[in-house]
């Protein structure tokens, strides 16, 4: 077997090329609160309580989400009904643009054609199935996509792999009439916290993010951010999924599936907190820093990103030491 | 051009932890470099140590050729430990399994005195472990730390569960402590970080958990060197401790090694000698042949002894 080689991607990342400073703008944030995983949104669309979920919208758009992500899982039951339930309930209280979250074709191609604005398909891949399904629909509908990095080989652990599936699958959406500027590149976030290997896949998602620019020009990114602290302590995660945001803007990411109703992460995101971004910079630098006269709230924050980043090995534990 | 090979330096240092007192005493850990990288900077001040596991009760389930190296003190617990010490081990592994109740749910009092009783009937260091029942050795291990109060055994396991007890009675009794993990580097990383809150860092030996060849061992290889390297190279603080593989056990459980002597030797040797590689500071055996047979493959990579394969077949 051939490898395909990238004669420019060493040269970028090692040259210093892709450490110009970051261009300032505000992450698209994709509210990830309708989500089937959770009780009360599958009961409120098996049950059609309009209340529930137009209340998650309210609140995700008032906290200043940029997309509402519908997330319905595989929808094996009523795909066309329910997609089409959720869309108009949601659309009747929050002027926001959808994201359709779905690994189900019937209930996307209904879900898009719902949608008053322009949506975003979330998601496609380079698995054939996705590629054959789901990126025509994009077209159709001339929609924005996410595209991941996984194949029928599964989910590229580093980042010469992920850049080269990315290459495969977003060269086939070129070729159905997909501009890059309407692909949403996702390198798929796994969790830090899982054993061994959780800290190199969140190292391979800062440094893929980096390059992508450069590989793909014209392309947007996004991640599914919450999924880092996946099997975390649930009141340490809020903490990851701040410093994990702000590590990845840093490397240019243009949008996440996050958590808006998290004050202090929206905060972060618009530069409102200078001095937390600031630090979690210099710490992605490699800039000395005395923790010894740092604030709680700061060196908690150093912590996290020297975990994230991959200096010190992740435990349950790691604000403690 | 003369060919220079690389040669690294390390920053991390293994904290170098004392088993036992006085004569009685020896040391683990304390190296700068990776395990067995001769060609780089940094040194092991304290190369490898074996040590010869013995139980509380007569075992049920050894085959002949283990038991026979021990033919007659077998179930006597203090001779088996002097057999042990005549056998040239450099410590006794005391397994305190008849406490476990799912063994013979024998009590803690009666296990503390045996404990005693077999640290003072051997000239060598003494390592103690409970059955692994974390609630039972939380009633168990205490007790046995403070029978043998300030003779700096090695006592554990040390869990999740247990740990802030079991630490403790360690700690007040000037034992050191085994923590133990269940092969997760995170999991690990988080008990230290824990122990380390009241207990001293030096005083600390790593259990990453061992398994047998064909039997999951790769996981153990792959985390012990992961720790190993961890603190080494990078110089986290909380796996700057030396490791200890108990491995004898896992081997001897297997089919192989219960059939023919030959086997069992190959399999515990093979196993010890890829979890040495892999940075494992204490190795756990069952089977006194099986250390010679270790050691000479080492020696022999050395160089400084030249043994091949038909002298190790002889010693099986």
């Amino acid at each position: 077997m051939t490898k395909r080689s990238f004669p420019c991607y060493s040269a970028l990342v090692y040259s210093g090329y892709c450490d110009d400073k970051p261009e300032v703008f505000d992450t698209v944030i994709i509210g990830e609160n309708i989500h089937v995983i959770a009780q009360a949104v599958s009961t409120a669309i098996r049950e059609r309580d309009a209340k529930v979920i137009q209340d998650l919208a309210k609140a995700q758009a008032e906290a200043g989400a940029d997309y509402i992500d519908l997330n319905v899982g595989p929808m094996k039951k009523d795909p066309e009904e329910n997609i089409q339930w959720l869309v108009s309930a949601v659309q009747e209280v929050a002027d926001l643009p959808l994201s359709i979250d779905t690994m189900n074709p019937v209930a996307m191609e209904a879900g898009l054609k719902a949608c008053q604005k322009r949506p975003l398909l979330n998601s496609a891949s380079g698995k054939t199935d996705s590629k054959e399904q789901m990126l025509p629909l994009a077209r159709k509908y001339n929609c924005d996509v996410v595209i991941s990095v996984m194949t029928d080989k599964g989910m590229p652990p580093d980042v010469e792999s992920k850049v080269e599936s990315i290459i495969d699958t977003v060269t086939y959406a070129n070729e159905l009439g997909i501009p890059n500027e309407d692909i949403w590149v996702d390198p798929i976030i796994l969790p830090v916290s899982t054993a061994g290997e959780g800290q190199r896949f969140a190292v391979a998602c800062l440094e893929f993010l980096k390059i992508l620019e450069d590989v793909l020009p014209g392309v947007k990114s996004t991640v599914g951010l919450s999924n880092i602290s996946n099997g975390v302590p649930g009141e340490l995660r809020p903490l990851l999924n701040r410093t994990y945001l702000v590590m990845l803007e840093k490397n240019k990411l243009y949008s996440a599936i996050a958590d808006p109703l998290d004050k202090e992460l929206m905060s972060l995101t618009r530069r409102e907190i200078p001095e937390i971004v600031e630090l979690i910079h210099k710490t992605m630098d490699g800039e000395d820093i005395d923790l010894s006269v740092l604030p709680q709230r700061e060196l908690e924050y150093v912590k996290t990103a020297k975990v994230l980043m991959g200096e010190t090995l992740y435990s349950d534990a790691w604000l403690e030491s | 051009m003369e060919y220079k090979a690389p040669v690294e330096a390390y920053t991390g240092v293994v904290r170098e932890v004392t088993i036992g007192k006085g004569r009685k005493s020896l040391k683990i850990g304390g190296e700068n470099i990776l395990p067995l990288h001769f060609f780089d900077q940094g040194s092991n001040p304290n190369p490898a140590k074996f040590a010869l596991e013995v139980l509380d009760m007569e075992p049920q389930d050894w085959p002949e050729h283990l038991v026979e190296p021990f033919q007659g003190a077998i179930s006597d617990p203090v001779k088996w430990a002097k057999k042990c010490q005549e056998l040239g081990t450099d410590a006794v592994f005391l397994r305190l399994v008849s406490t476990d109740p799912a063994v013979k749910d024998s009590s803690a009092d009666g296990a503390a005195a045996m404990a005693k009783k077999v640290a003072e009937a051997i000239n060598i260091p003494l390592i103690i472990y409970g059955s692994g029942d974390d609630k039972k050795d939380a009633e168990v291990l205490p007790k046995v730390a403070e029978a043998c109060d300030g003779m700096n055994l090695l006592i554990g396991p040390v869990q999740k569960e247990n740990y802030e007890k079991v630490g403790k009675a360690i700690l007040d009794h000037g034992h050191n402590a085994s923590a133990l993990s269940p092969l997760d580097i995170n999991l690990l990383k988080e008990l230290n970080v824990k122990l380390c809150k009241f207990f001293p860092a030096e005083k600390i030996v790593i259990d990453p958990e061992s398994a047998a060849v064909g039997y999951g061992m790769e996981y153990a290889f792959s985390l012990m060197e992961r720790v190993k390297q961890i603190g080494i190279i990078t110089k986290d603080n909380m796996t700057m401790m030396p490791i200890i593989a108990d491995l004898g056990g896992e081997c001897w459980k297997t089919k192989q090694a219960k059939e023919n002597k030959e086997q069992g030797l190959l399999w515990e040797g093979i196993t010890a000698l890829s979890l040495l590689l892999a940075g494992a500071n204490i190795i756990i055996l069952r089977h006194p042949e099986s250390i010679n047979l270790v050691k000479e493959t080492i020696e022999g990579e050395n160089g400084r002894s030249k043994r091949n394969n038909t002298e190790i077949r002889r010693n099986s």
